[in-house]
């Protein structure tokens, strides 16, 4: 268990930084590189005025029809993506780790508060899972990959807090915890997970093109 | 024609479909679909395509949806499921059977409306998806029937119903008479190089709503307006070429409008009350031709109409008196934001405009555009029972006590009185010039 530890801590974890952060800039690349190949025009309808008019209004719980429309939704989206990031950046146990390899640190999360916002990303997936299973028009365009998608987010979390409270076998939670945290950093920029990467490039073409060419709001 | 395609087809076959599918191999069908993927699109499908999650947020975008009770096949991305998806897939190694029903989806199905682009958290375009489906299409030769025949009169005729050369002329002399029994010296100046701005019509217009030419002729007189209209081809500025994913053809017949405009050396376009024209003169066909923005500057009926009673050119005698209700058409309003522009003009004709709900940006589509109608009779029903929820919204006007309903373009007029009509909505149905032209101040 230690051994793996050591794995899972030293080179696995650099591998998995690696892929993430190499593998991102990879993907964002090759869009660019195909838009300039093959349809350079987008560059020349991006507007920086109503790209990010667009992307505000989107990131702002409840400033979208859409939003309104589904208030639930809403509300578990937001919370969801908020915990997301900030837990593992700002839990400090993670810190504590950054800070005995690279002698940084920074601002750390109340424990307690972390643990309720592990449990929001939990419950967030369960939602999600539930709306997949039952409603109809999730559930039609729904694939064996969305399911793992949901599990590889929700795993780290799981194991994370199951780690935390010592809770059955600590040591094997912990790497398993590990593991699946570094899972989830490998798939962000190769499966659907790669939303965070293109999500605000494909809000911002179409909030130009709504913004500076068609003179609507596109929220 | 083949003879198996001579023999009867069960009701509802599109002849397009069918015979171009029965000569479809899974080769021509693989490689058609390759090329398209790998030669004509780029960045935007394939990004789509990977950030789509699933969600289905934008189903309740599409009035196809809504008015199939929810029907998870009718919504947006459930449309992209059953056509692109699949051919990403299997690579496009995909069967006639599926390109026939790909045919139907994306050419009768969808409306390239672009609700759902305001729906999708990400603004995926699924219009945009959807005519690189019609493209592929196209490719293979299964357009369904009516609206191919309209792309093959704009290649032969330069214009959309086969309005032959001297039809033309004619339809503008007779209505110029016809105007002048009203006013003795009004004119319909053809040709005339140097105007401020050429006026272009769709060739439905000639073709069967001529008194629409007679109506724009008497409001240019009165204005004052320095106009004229080609007398050869380039006056149709229609395109169902733009919806049948045949580019070319669209570039052709655009390059043409344009080049007419500046062989006469106007300032302006001004065209009348067409949305999907005025999507293909001032959004596609310049894109297609490599122009950011059209190379002339494109003024729609709302913008016209607005721009003349304001400047106070034409005035109001007595204004409408019956409560109206407006239906922004997308390709005007999503597509070019006349929303307020129209409401004003409504408010200067009209004692009371009753908005129904959703409204501007948000309303609900006609189900006419985006090339529906045009696919012809045996997709009137898809069309009708596609936009129950247009129905539903008409009736809650009309309870509020709306007896008209204004709609600035043709595809809107055509499909929304099929609606009003079917589900016997009872509300009277007009252009905006119809009401300008009948409450304006005459000599
Ligand atoms: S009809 Fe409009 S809302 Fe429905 S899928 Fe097509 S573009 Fe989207
Ligand atoms: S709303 Fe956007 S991301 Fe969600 S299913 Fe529809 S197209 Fe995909």
């Amino acid at each position: 268990m230690h051994e793996l530890y050591g794995l899972l801590t030293g080179p696995l974890a650099w591998a998995a930084f690696f892929v993430f952060i190499g593998g991102s800039l990879y993907r964002l690349a090759t869009m660019l590189i195909l838009v300039h190949k093959k349809e350079k025009f987008i560059f020349t309808y991006m507007s920086w005025k109503y790209s990010f008019r667009s992307i505000f209004h989107w990131i702002i719980p409840f400033a979208t029809t859409n939003w309104k429309k589904h208030p639930v939704l809403t509300i578990v989206t937001f919370a969801f993506h908020i915990c997301l990031f900030l837990t593992p950046l700002f839990l400090l146990a993670h810190i504590v780790l950054w800070d005995e390899a690279w002698h940084i640190s920074w601002w750390s999360l109340p424990d307690s508060l972390a643990d309720m916002m592990t449990l929001v990303v939990v419950g967030a997936c369960v939602f999600y899972l539930i709306r997949r299973i039952s409603l109809p028009e999730v559930q039609y365009v729904t694939s064996a990959s969305d399911y793992v998608i949901l599990l590889i987010v929700a795993a780290p979390f799981v194991t994370g807090f199951i780690a935390y409270h010592q809770w059955l076998n600590y040591p094997l939670f912990l790497n398993l915890h590990i593991l699946s945290g570094e899972i989830m950093l490998v798939a962000i920029p190769f499966t659907r997970l790669s939303h965070m990467i293109f999500s605000p490039f494909t809000r911002a073409y179409m909030g130009s093109e709504f913004g500076a060419v068609r003179h609507a709001k596109d929220w | 024609m083949t003879e198996a395609a001579k023999k009867e087809t069960p009701k509802g076959l599109d002849q397009g479909i069918e015979v171009g599918a029965s000569s479809l191999t899974g080769e021509k069908i693989e490689g058609v679909i390759k090329s398209v993927l790998d030669n004509e699109t780029g960045a935007r499908l394939k990004t789509y395509v990977d950030t789509c999650i699933h969600c289905g947020l934008c189903s309740e975008a599409c009035h196809y949806y809504l008015s199939h009770d929810n029907d998870p096949r009718y919504s947006p991305v459930g449309k992209v499921k059953q056509t692109m998806w699949e051919m990403l897939r299997k690579k496009g190694k995909v069967s006639p059977e599926f390109i026939k029903k790909a045919a139907v989806i994306s050419h009768t199905e969808c409306n390239l409306c672009k609700r759902c682009a305001m729906y999708c958290p990400f603004g995926i375009d699924i219009a945009y998806i959807m005519s690189v489906v019609r493209r592929i299409i196209h490719r293979l030769g299964v357009t369904p029937l009516y609206i191919q025949d309209t792309a093959h009169s704009h290649a032969v005729t330069m214009n959309q119903m086969w309005v032959k050369g001297d039809e033309w002329p004619d339809t503008l002399q007779w209505q110029e008479e016809e105007a002048q029994d009203e006013i003795p010296c009004l004119r319909i100046p053809l040709d005339k190089e140097g105007a401020d701005i050429m006026y272009s019509v769709i060739a439905p217009e000639p073709k069967f709503q001529a008194q629409l030419i007679y109506q724009a002729a008497v409001i240019m007189d009165v204005a004052g307006v320095n106009w004229t209209m080609p007398s050869g081809i380039g006056w149709d500025n229609s395109d169902m070429a733009m919806f049948t994913g045949d580019n070319e053809l669209m570039g052709r017949i655009k390059r043409t409008h344009y080049e007419t405009a500046s062989r006469l050396k106007v300032k302006r376009i001004v065209m009348g009350e067409c949305g999907h024209a005025f999507r293909s003169v001032y959004d596609m066909g310049n894109r297609w031709l490599g122009w950011r923005e059209p190379p002339i500057p494109i003024v729609h009926a709302i913008d016209f109409y607005y721009e003349l009673i304001k400047s106070g050119k034409i005035k109001i005698a007595k204004k409408y008196d019956q409560p109206v209700t407006l239906h922004d058409p997308c390709n005007v309003v999503r597509g070019g934001g006349l929303h307020e522009k129209a409401r004003y003009v409504i408010r200067a004709i009209c004692e009371e405009l009753i908005e129904m709900h959703p409204n501007r940006e948000h309303n609900y589509c006609c189900a006419a555009g985006g090339g529906v109608i045009n696919c012809g009779p045996p997709y009137k029903m898809t069309r009708v029972h596609g936009n129950k929820i247009k129905a539903e919204q008409l009736f809650a006007a009309k309870a509020k006590g709306a007896k008209t309903l204004v709609t600035p373009c043709h595809n809107c007029h055509s499909g929304l009185e099929d609606i009003v009509h079917h589900y016997e909505v009872g509300l009277g149905l007009k252009f905006i010039s119809d009401i300008l032209y009948e409450v304006m101040e005459k000599p």
